[in-house]
C-alpha cells in the first residue's frame, strides 16, 4: 500500500497541469471582484470561504447589481448544484473515513480536484477504499488547487487596484461567461436552454430584487428538459416516416 | 448592505452541497429528473447573465450598431466557439470594446 506521503505528493503533482488554466482565472476573478465594488478583504474571503470559481464570478456580478443577499445565496446554490453529482460519485471512496476527513475533503471538492481524483480512483478501483491511502491523494490534489486559487486571487486583487475604471474591466465578466457558455452548447436542448434563459433575463432585467436571473435560469432549465424529452419522439417519427 | 453574511451564506450553501451525498450516501438518491436538469444549469445561468450585459448595457434595451458591448460580445462568442480558448476570448472581446468605444 502506498504511504500517505507518496499518495499526497502524487495527488499534488497530478493537479499541477490543471493549475495552468486555474491561475489566470483566479487573477481575473480578483480583478473583477474589485471592479464589482467588493473590498480586497471580501474578494479574498470569497475565494477561501466559498472556494467555487463559477459561483464567485456570478456572486461578484450580483453584488455589482446590488442584489439582496438571499437571492445571491439562492443563486449560488443553483450554480453549485452540479457538485451534488461529484459528492455522490466520491462518496463510496470516503465511506470508511471519519467525519473530520469527510468535511475536509468536501470543502476541497471542486470541479478541478474532482476531475483528477475520480480518474485516480477509477484507475485503482481494484483495491477496497479502506485498504488504501487514496484520501491522501485527494487531499494533495485539493490543497494544490486551493493554494493556487488563493494565491492567484491575491495577485488579481493586487493588480486590480492598479487599473483605472475607464478600462471597463467589468466587461471581462461577461466575456468570461461567453467563453464558458460556448462549450456547453453541445446540442439542440442546451442551445434552447441558453436562448430561453437569456431572453427571459433580458425581459425580466427590471424586476425587483434581481429575481430575473433566478427566474430566467429556471425557465432555461425547464425549456432544456422539454426539448430533450421531445427529441427521442421526433427522431422516432422521422424514422417511421422514412 | 454588508457583504460578509452573504459571503458566509454562499460558503455554507456550497459546502452543504459538496458534503451532502458524502454523508447521506445509501440513504437518499438523486432523482433522475434532477440529474438530467443539472446539465442545463451552466448554459441557462451563464446566458441569463450574458444577454442583459450585452443587450442592456446602459440599463435600457439597445439593439443598435452603436452598442459596443453587443458587437464586442458577438465577436468574443465567435472567437470562443472557434478556439475554445478562454483567455483569447477575453482578450479579443476587451480589445474590440476599446477600439469600438474610441470610434
Amino acid at each position: 500500500m502506498p504511504s500517505p506521503r507518496s499518495e499526497f505528493v502524487a495527488g499534488f503533482k497530478a493537479e499541477l497541469p490543471i493549475l495552468l488554466g486555474v491561475i489566470p482565472f483566479g487573477m481575473i476573478y480578483g480583478v473583477l471582484a474589485l471592479g464589482a465594488g467588493l473590498s480586497a478583504g471580501a474578494a479574498q474571503a470569497m475565494s477561501s470561504i466559498v472556494f467555487a470559481g463559477s459561483a464567485q464570478f456570478v456572486g461578484a456580478q450580483l453584488f455589482r447589481l446590488g442584489t439582496p443577499g438571499v437571492i445571491v445565496v439562492l443563486t449560488t446554490f443553483v450554480v453549485n448544484l452540479r457538485h451534488m453529482l461529484y459528492s455522490a460519485s466520491v462518496a463510496p471512496h470516503l465511506r470508511h473515513l471519519n467525519p473530520k476527513w469527510k468535511w475536509l475533503l468536501a470543502y476541497l471538492l471542486t470541479d478541478e480536484a474532482y476531475a483528477v481524483v475520480i480518474t485516480h480512483y477509477n484507475r485503482t478501483s481494484d483495491l477496497p477504499a479502506s485498504a488504501s491511502n487514496e484520501h491522501w491523494y485527494f487531499l494533495g490534489a485539493g490543497l494544490a488547487l486551493w493554494s493556487a486559487w488563493q494565491a492567484s486571487t491575491a495577485a488579481g486583487i493586487a493588480l486590480g487596484t492598479q487599473i483605472p475604471a475607464s478600462w471597463a474591466l467589468d466587461f471581462t465578466l461577461a466575456l468570461t461567461f461567453i467563453a464558458l457558455v460556448v462549450p456547453t452548447l453541445k446540442d439542440r436542448s442546451s442551445v434552447a436552454a441558453a436562448l430561453s434563459a437569456g431572453t427571459v433575463a433580458v425581459l425580466a432585467a427590471g424586476w425587483p430584487y434581481k429575481l430575473g436571473l433566478m427566474v430566467a435560469a429556471m425557465s432555461g432549465i425547464v425549456v432544456g428538459l422539454l426539448v430533450e424529452a421531445q427529441r427521442p419522439f421526433a427522431a422516432c417519427k422521422e424514422r417511421t416516416e422514412a | 448592505m454588508t457583504v460578509w453574511p452573504v459571503i458566509l451564506g454562499m460558503g455554507v450553501a456550497t459546502f452543504a452541497i459538496r458534503l451532502s451525498l458524502i454523508v447521506l450516501l445509501g440513504r437518499v438518491d438523486v432523482p433522475p429528473l434532477v440529474q438530467r436538469a443539472l446539465r442545463f444549469v451552466p448554459p441557462a445561468v451563464l446566458s441569463a447573465i450574458i444577454l442583459p450585459e450585452l443587450l442592456r448595457p446602459g440599463g435600457t434595451l439597445d439593439l443598435s450598431l452603436g452598442n459596443a458591448r453587443l458587437l464586442a460580445g458577438l465577436l468574443a462568442g465567435v472567437v470562443g466557439w472557434r478556439t475554445k480558448n478562454v483567455l483569447l476570448t477575453i482578450a479579443v472581446g476587451m480589445a474590440a470594446l476599446w477600439v469600438l468605444s474610441v470610434m
